[in-house]
């Protein structure tokens, strides 16, 4: 047991902390409007590696581990940043798998994107790279495919984030049956993982905004945090908050573990759970909930200036949900994730400890 | 990070698990439920016996928090009678903190063996959340105190041997700094017990003190340093003594009925696309409650007070619990208002007890508001709101 950072994931956080300060922030997610892409600060981030770091060094990048990269996207989830970089990163793992990470893939100079809900026939819907990415893969039936054409029209939209509809007619099949399967799925729920990362950092960060403002915006003589009813309301969020972060990090240590060969426990009964899917829709859905909430809370103390264009939260507000719903309706992944749970013959025939004795 | 509990904790947990499948009997479990008294001497002095309890006082002996919150959370999760015995070991950890000797020998040793009980002496009828403002006086008689006053939610009160008693030394000064902990017999003339029924099956107390009179070796703590030891004893309190995954046997029940239960709309309840998102999500509060336990725990490990993270856990467990409880009884419906005992009852009436549960355990130890005070100022660093 450990819940310390290690060492050198303090200096990944510091080093893209700085960077993210840097090279993003409010003010370039705000100006990078709507598309959701700041073409500038990709070329300062490929500069720093992280393109191809969670790449395995025999594949030629960085060897970063899962844990490592929810560092980051935690670090860019707080400043909004306009890159897209934990698909890229995602991506890059998966083709790495199938042997098939290039240098340019790996360098950045080629975008790539993951198609992470199922196709429609051979369109892919509101991919979330789909108005950045050349290079995208999906899975169609059991074959992972990949396209490389110019990134499709943006659609407009709630979180201004860069989605665009694709069309996958004529891709290459990279490789196909279980294998195929496995990868695109082990692909998605390291998706799901670093979307939950980089949604804790939105909600981190739409706490600090709203208490900032509530300590220094007056009101009936006061500050208008002084007031009980204000300071409930915030309250709730660092508990919430940080068990979104803590179950996120658990997801990534137990996806760490699951590719080295080390299986995860599914025991319901006992709230006993290291399995990587199950952990990782447990993330998504709990950190969706935490950004969703503290966005909402932090933007209602803020009073009108919270829906104000000109200040930074409603920019928060509007990623916590664009990334929550990306993939799927947080009820239905509580029902995919409760199947996961369901499934587990160690957890459907053993017998509870005190069924029945009344 | 690393989330495996380590050899230590883990070799821990199967003698918990293996105890608990040799001594958890359902006449255990039935007992607590029939009698409204959550603790049970037997099977503490059986846990002592098996060496497991040494490690169940807070700051004591080899055992690390970590191993605290394995015992804890392993009994919550399996329904034993653990409330009496966290008290217990709660008070034996601040005996150990700031006691003397003498609290040692006559205290301490004889709690760790599984027979003795303590119970909390804080709250008064006018004083609950502003425990601070408590009335109860001790006033010096040549070497002794003599202690009048009354107290109330002295759960255990009827089977305890020791109270720890906080009292009102010196009313002239601001109310934190007049106050004293005593730790005082049960037995001793002055002291009577009236039993108050709660509607969630357990029994609790009012205990009165009329002329108690005791010698200052049961003095806990520095006269007029109460608070020093309020604030070591709610800091054991709050969270890692168990009482943040009280869903886990909830959704165990709630399984094991809607999988033998037929929906009104055909197939088994399991099949329910509602009852599965429900049982989703409280499946997560579940993880989520047990990581921010256990992060309390890690820090105690790691040489901190973990008060605050104490107070996240527990508001945020037991309102999940809450809302998890309302879910499921409403999608029991009638079936799901049946008691223990009663014929068809819904989950052998674990629903109708839950219900009944889960509106105490936002109260007790702290309110949701009191925890939602010490988040405000003192985490987030919002100005004082009363």
């Amino acid at each position: 047991m450990d819940l310390n950072l290690t060492e050198d994931q303090e200096t990944i956080r510091d080093v893209f902390a700085a960077f993210f300060d840097r090279e993003t922030g409010p003010e370039r997610a705000r100006a990078a409007e709507p598309f959701g892409f700041d073409s500038d600060a990709w070329d300062r981030l490929k500069e720093t590696g992280a393109p191809g770091m969670g790449v395995p060094e025999a594949a030629g990048g960085a060897g970063a581990s899962l844990a490592d990269l929810v560092v980051v996207a935690t670090e860019a989830g707080a400043r909004i940043a306009p890159l897209p970089l934990i698909d890229h990163q995602v991506t890059a793992r998966l083709l790495a798998t199938v042997g098939a990470c290039d240098a340019n893939v790996l360098s950045g100079a080629t975008i790539a994107g993951l198609v992470v809900r199922p196709m429609d026939g051979e369109i892919a819907r509101t991919v979330p790279t789909g108005s950045v990415a050349n290079f995208l893969i999906a899975l169609v039936d059991d074959r992972l495919v990949a396209t490389n054409a110019p990134p499709g029209n943006h659609l407009p939209n709630h979180g201004c984030l860069p989605l665009a509809h694709r069309d996958f007619a004529g891709a290459a099949v990279l490789t196909e049956g279980a294998e195929a399967v496995a990868a695109h799925r082990r692909a998605v729920d390291e998706w799901r993982t670093l979307t939950a990362a980089t949604l804790v950092g939105i909600a981190r960060e739409a706490l600090v905004l709203g208490v900032e403002y509530v300590k220094h915006r007056a009101q009936f003589g006061r500050p208008v945090g002084s007031f009980q009813a204000i300071q409930h309301l915030l309250a709730d969020l660092p508990g919430l908050i940080d068990g979104a972060h803590l179950l996120t990090a658990k997801a990534a240590w137990a996806g760490d573990r699951s590719s080295v060969g080390i299986l995860g426990i599914l025991d319901v009964d006992a709230n006993d759970v290291t399995d990587f899917a199950a952990l990782a829709a447990m993330a998504l859905v709990a950190a969706g909930e935490a950004a969703t909430v503290a966005t909402d809370r932090s933007l209602h103390v803020h009073g009108g200036y919270g829906f104000s264009e000109e200040y930074d939260i409603q920019l928060y507000y509007r990623r916590a949900r664009g990334l929550s719903y990306l993939l799927d309706d947080p009820a239905r992944e509580c029902r995919r994730l409760f199947s996961i749970l369901l499934n587990d013959p160690d957890g459907l025939h053993k017998s509870s400890q005190e069924a029945g004795q009344h | 990070m690393d989330f495996s509990l380590g050899e230590r904790a883990e070799s821990f947990r199967t003698e918990v698990r293996a105890f608990l499948g040799e001594h958890l009997t359902p006449t255990v479990i039935q007992q607590m439920h029939t009698t409204g008294t959550f603790n049970n001497k037997d099977f503490n002095s059986a846990l002592a016996e098996a060496g497991l309890l040494a490690g169940a006082v807070p700051g004591y002996g080899n055992r690390d928090p970590i191993e605290l919150y394995v015992l804890f959370n392993e009994l919550e999760k399996a329904g034993a009678p653990y409330e009496g015995l966290a008290v217990t070991m709660l008070v034996a950890g601040v005996v150990h903190a700031v006691g003397t000797e003498f609290h040692h020998n006559e205290v301490l040793k004889p709690l760790l063996t599984g027979r003795y009980t303590c119970c909390l002496g804080y709250s008064e009828p006018d004083h609950g959340s502003d425990v601070a403002a408590i009335t109860t006086r001790a006033i010096r008689d040549g070497k002794d105190w003599v202690i009048d006053g009354q107290k109330m939610w002295t759960t255990m009160a009827h089977e305890a041997d020791w109270v720890i008693l906080l009292t009102r030394t010196n009313p002239d000064v601001p109310k934190h700094k007049g106050l004293t902990m005593f730790l005082v017999p049960m037995d001793l003339p002055g002291i009577e017990i009236q039993p108050v029924a709660t509607m969630a099956t357990e029994r609790t107390n009012a205990t009165f003190y009329d002329g108690v009179r005791l010698g200052d070796q049961w003095r806990l703590g520095e006269v007029d340093g109460g608070w020093n030891v309020m604030g070591v004893a709610l800091a054991f309190e709050r969270g890692v003594m168990g009482g943040t995954n009280p869903a886990v046997p909830l959704l165990r029940h709630i399984r094991d009925w809607a999988a033998n239960t037929p929906s009104p709309e055909g197939g088994p309840l399991l099949d329910d696309p509602l009852l599965r998102e429900r049982m989703g999500r409280t499946a997560i509060a579940n993880q989520v409650s047990q990581l921010l336990t256990l992060r309390a725990a890690w820090i105690a490990a790691t040489g901190g007070l973990p008060g605050l993270e104490g107070s996240m856990a527990k508001l945020y467990a037991t309102e999940r619990y809450q809302q998890a409880v309302g879910w499921f009884q409403q999608m029991a419906g009638a079936e799901g208002l049946l008691s223990f005992g009663a014929s068809h009852a819904a989950a052998n009436g674990w629903i109708d007890y839950d219900g009944r549960h889960s509106p105490v355990m936002t109260i007790y130890g702290g309110t949701t508001e009191i925890n939602r005070n010490n988040v405000a100022e003192r985490h987030l660093g919002l100005p004082r709101a009363r």
